[in-house]
């Protein structure tokens, strides 16, 4: 599903690669951790998927589409298969969490029917029912970021990437999040999470990839945080 | 519903800017006024100088103490120039009254001058008018002949003060182009920098960048096209109360600029002004939403 095949990728001016000779295989349904201290190269990885940084060195394959060679005009199409979730949750404050979710939608083409059918669908999977026409200033941030969960998986995309997702929210909220996480990825879903929270790692065990100093320390398939 | 979509930011994104949207409006109004308006002039002399070419007469003055000799001579070197197509004597008799003709209403000038001080001359026209030179330099030396005037010349004049007006037009067409478009440029930087957020969401989950940047460059194409409304309105003031009011004694000097190509300079400062915004929006959004 994910293959970076001896990645190398150095910013202009850094003294430093972000990443040196990453190599890692993530097959389809996968549940994995990414975690090192901050700029260990965490970051670039998630920005690579999203064909949003290009690697100067070495290949990046997601979806069995080389993103490496891939032109920025396919960018859009490709977004679509991946849906994404941050720590600052990302959501458009003057939409309702239904807006939110719709909007994803139809910016992509979608009927406002369509619309109608697939939104109340997914706020109710991820928790939210009753509270469709909240305002994200209505939300606690654990609900905030299950609206962006919402609309990240709208589209039932084959992988969901999670940059820090609990890194604004408290430990139980954290875990509410986590078990979403881990209910979107029974459903088949790649998920690909990055964060520096050990008791989350912990309580998931599940593959873990500990990264410093752009480079892959350790691999384990029921990993702790270390 | 999507082409709703993009409406409904177009019309939100140049209210939200209204005072940024008039500016640019006005700019780019006054900007294609001006290319309209060059365009008139370029087209009238055009017709003018075809309308005054088809009349205009070349004269050969001939010297008072010119002999008849001389005169034939010079008639029958006419008669067999090829470049002139016809040629006719005037003698004083018939100048003095096209003199008087012509300065009916100065009579002070008409009893100074008397009927033999008026000199004998051929009116030539010519195959082609714009030979002029070479039948002055043909003539200016043969015997008996005074001088040889083209009324061409005094034309030149008239016309090089048109095209004057023309470049000046065309100049500050270009100038105010300029100021329209770095209004446009900002305007559209900062629509899209109060649509951050649902720029960056786009782009997350995959909008095509069509869909990105139409809102956006309509938003320029609408505001330019209303500068060409702007435009017209201006145009159809300055035939209405300049052309035909203010300088309608000047009516037979000047070719009539009619409504209809007044109206017809619409589609081209619409298509310009349209054209020039879009390309300035979307350039602008390259560099500035990198999408």
């Amino acid at each position: 599903m994910i293959q970076l095949e001896q990645v190398t990728k150095t910013y202009p001016k850094a003294s430093r690669p972000s990443l040196d000779n990453v190599s890692v295989s993530i097959d389809k349904g996968e549940f994995v951790f990414f975690i090192g201290p901050s700029g260990s190269g965490k970051s670039t990885i998630i920005k690579m998927l999203l064909h949003e940084v290009a690697p100067n060195k070495g290949r990046v394959v997601v979806n069995g589409k080389d993103v490496t060679s891939m032109r920025s005009w396919k960018r859009p199409h490709f977004r679509r298969s991946i849906g994404c979730v941050f720590q600052d949750f990302r959501l458009l404050p003057n939409r309702t969490a239904y807006e939110n979710v719709a909007f994803a939608l139809e910016v992509i083409g979608k009927t406002k029917a369509v619309a109608r059918r697939v939104v109340p669908e997914v706020l109710e999977l991820v928790g939210l029912g009753g509270k469709e026409h909240r305002y994200p200033h209505e939300l606690s941030g654990g609900e905030q970021q299950r609206v962006a969960v919402a609309r990240a998986f709208v589209n039932r995309p084959l992988i969901l990437l999670a940059d820090e997702p609990t890194g604004n929210l408290d430990p139980d909220t954290s875990i509410e999040i986590m078990r979403l996480l881990d209910r979107i990825n029974r459903t088949g879903t790649t998920v690909v999470m990055v964060t520096h929270d050990s008791n989350i790692v912990n309580q998931m065990r599940r593959r873990v990839i500990e990264i410093e100093s752009g480079r892959i320390v350790r691999d384990q398939a029921r990993g702790v945080y270390g | 519903m999507r082409m709703k979509y993009v409406l409904s930011e177009v019309l939100v994104g140049l209210w939200r800017n209204v005072t940024m949207t008039v500016a640019m409006i006005i700019t780019m109004g006054v900007s294609l006024t001006m290319l309209g308006a060059s365009g008139l002039i370029y087209a009238k002399v055009a017709d003018m100088k075809e309308l005054y070419f088809e009349n205009i007469e070349v004269s050969i003055f001939l010297k008072a103490e010119v002999t008849d000799e001389e005169r034939t001579d010079l008639a029958a070197r006419l008669e067999a120039d090829p470049l002139v197509s016809q040629a006719t004597y005037v003698n004083k008799e018939e100048a003095f009254k096209r003199f008087q003709e012509m300065f009916r209403d100065s009579p002070d000038l008409l009893s100074a001058v008397k009927a033999d001080q008026l000199p004998e001359s051929y009116r030539l026209k010519l195959v082609n008018p714009e030979e002029y030179k070479t039948i002055s330099d043909q003539y200016a030396a043969v015997g008996g002949v005074d001088q040889v005037v083209d009324q061409s010349q005094v034309l030149d004049k008239i016309f090089k003060l048109f095209t004057a007006g023309q470049n000046v037009a065309l100049a500050a067409a270009v100038a105010m182009a300029v100021a329209a478009l770095l209004l446009v440029a900002n305007t559209i930087q900062v629509a899209a920098y109060s649509k951050r957020r649902e720029v960056a969401v786009m782009k997350l989950v995959g909008a095509s960048n069509w869909f990105i940047q139409s809102p956006f460059v309509l938003e320029a194409v609408v505001a330019g096209l209303f500068g060409s409304v702007l435009g017209l309105a201006a145009l159809v003031a300055l035939k209405k109360f300049l052309f035909d009011d203010a300088l309608s004694a000047l009516q037979g000097l000047f070719a009539p600029v009619s409504w209809g190509e007044v109206f017809l300079t619409f589609p081209v400062m619409a298509g310009v002004g349209g054209l020039i915004s879009a390309v300035t929006a979307w350039v602008t959004l390259r560099f500035y939403l990198r999408v």
